[in-house]
């Protein structure tokens, strides 16, 4: 505990810092110092040796992904009568900042029917190279038709690749990416 | 040159030897190259190369097939004939120090005596100094012979510290000359039989350890190299087969500095407490005390981070060389005063 600095009755209480000094000074001082913090670098990374890797091993080991995790979108269907969510208001295209969905909307006729509402998107394509995956179409979206996923491996050999289709987005994807159970 | 050993060692036993020196000792080349990726990898918690073959054992393999099949590029600002040649002599004097480490006693093999080292020089050390003295010139001309700047600044900063610490490199075994009163090897071992020379001699170990670091271009002292300001130091420009060639001599000098302090400290291929094994299992406890040498120099490596050149330079000269000093004067002093 360093001395309580007192000047003119001007009490700092108990927030005083303690000052660290200087190593002391001289050669031999130094050579011991030297040697004693060699070893306690050596003492520490010894430790490091001892402990098991911290590597997660990629490709076959996985970090599980939280529930709320933005990766590649889905688009739902209706669970019971097999049409798509999707009425093709393009609130998402208007909501991306990097503009990267396209949505060419058309009417559904009696023999046609696509979706719940007057109208469907015949085209939906998210160009996967642009999003940066906010999430603001998930948000846009009146009817949840669009969702992020949790799927992160979307690297390809090919730009144009990763322009992803309605039907790429509809069908049930794989799930590759492990979920983080509770507490985990 | 070479040492009174007593026996003949007819020629057809110099060739055997040569060829088991480059089959089988330049094979520990890539165990080391190994062996330092994986424990690097464990002292920062990681598991270092594990995916060419099991264990990724194939790695130094997969390494130099990479290295033997890319261009061999060359600046066209660099001197032709000096560029291929530096890291040659690199290779060259590596190899020839290695040639002189002790692995074991003579031994009877198919009735003649063999020495299980490549040469007995009667002038030990001073034959390892002598091509660490050539080895600067490898690490000099090809960081000049570059024609690059950080090359150069990389190789000069070699030259003052393969001067500086060579110095104490020597004085620091000259300790043990004295009390073994012989400079071959095979012999500096037999001396040792009462008592290794780390004991007696535990300053002189301390310097030469600190010193060889410096001499290998081995972290603390990788000044030469300082991946961080000169990018590669003197082998920034080279690629391929001779990127290859110092990368092979950098880790066989670790291996000839190991074997040179397992001969001359740790009692070579002489076990503690009275235990004699037979014969053929000296080489196998030299290979052991090696192999805590080398752990010695990669945990070393792991640890410390890299000097700056003023403290390089002051540690050298103020610190190291007066403890050499100072360490032969008293072993100087305690053998004339006890014989």
């Amino acid at each position: 505990m360093p001395a309580t600095l007192k000047v003119d009755g001007w009490n700092p209480g108990e927030d005083v810092i303690e000052v660290t000094r200087a190593p002391a000074p001289g050669p031999a001082h130094a050579a011991w110092r030297t040697f004693v913090e060699t070893v306690r670098g050596l003492a520490t990374t010894f430790g490091r040796f001892r402990e098991a890797p911290t590597t997660v091993q990629y490709p076959e080991q996985k970090t599980p992904v939280y529930p709320r995790f933005r990766g590649r979108h889905k688009l739902h269907r209706f669970e019971d009568s097999g049409l798509e969510k999707c009425v093709g208001c393009s609130l998402c295209a208007a909501a991306c900042p990097a503009d990267c969905i396209r949505v060419v909307a058309a009417e559904n006729t009696p023999e046609h029917r696509v979706s719940a509402g007057e109208r469907y998107a015949a085209v939906y394509e998210i160009n996967l190279s642009r999003c940066i995956f906010c999430g603001y179409c998930e948000i846009a979206c009146p009817f949840d038709a669009i969702t992020m996923g949790h799927d992160y491996e979307l690297s390809d050999y090919d730009r144009t690749d990763l322009i992803f289709t309605k039907e790429m987005l509809l069908a049930e994807p794989l799930e590759r990416t492990p979920l983080r159970n509770e507490g985990e | 040159m070479i040492a009174t050993v007593g026996y003949y060692e007819p020629w057809w036993i110099q060739i055997i030897k040569a060829i088991v020196i480059f089959a089988v000792g330049l094979q520990l080349v890539p165990i080391v190259l190994l062996a330092e990726r994986k424990l690097l990898g464990r002292f920062q918690s990681r598991y270092g190369p594990n995916r060419v073959g099991p264990y990724g054992a194939l790695q130094p393999l997969a390494d130099i097939l990479k290295l033997l099949t890319k261009e061999q590029f060359r600046p066209s600002t660099s001197i032709g004939f000096l560029f291929a040649l530096a890291p040659i002599i690199s290779i060259v004097t590596a190899v020839a120090a290695f040639a002189i480490i002790p692995f074991g006693n003579t031994q009877d093999i198919f009735g003649t005596k063999v020495g299980l080292y490549g040469l007995d020089v009667s002038i030990g050390p001073l034959y390892v100094f002598a091509f660490g003295g050539i080895a600067f010139y490898g690490i000099m001309l090809g960081g000049w012979s570059s024609g690059s700047k950080y090359s150069f600044l990389g190789a000069m900063r070699g030259a003052a510290q393969l001067i500086s610490y060579e110095v104490s490199q020597g004085l620091a075994l000259v300790g043990v000359v004295i009390s073994a009163q012989t400079l071959s090897l095979t012999g500096i071992v037999i001396g040792q039989k009462g008592m290794w020379y780390i004991v007696p001699q535990f300053f002189g170990f301390l310097v030469f350890l600190v010193a060889s670091f410096a001499e290998t271009n081995r972290a603390p002292f990788d000044l030469t190299e300082a991946d961080a300001e000169l990018v590669g130091g003197y082998n920034t420009e080279f690629g391929g087969g001779r990127f290859a060639s110092y990368y092979f001599a950098e880790y066989l000098n670790v291996l000839v500095v190991s074997g040179i302090v397992t001969t001359v400290f740790l009692g070579g291929w002489l076990l503690p407490f009275g235990i004699h094994p037979p014969g053929w299992v000296d080489p196998f406890v030299v290979l052991g005390k090696m192999a805590l040498i080398t752990f010695l120099f990669i945990w070393v490596r792991a640890t410390l981070p890299r000097l700056r050149y003023d403290q390089l330079m002051a540690f050298g000269w103020k610190v190291l060389l007066p403890l050499a000093t100072l360490n032969v004067l008293v072993t100087a002093i305690l053998v004339v005063a006890t014989h």
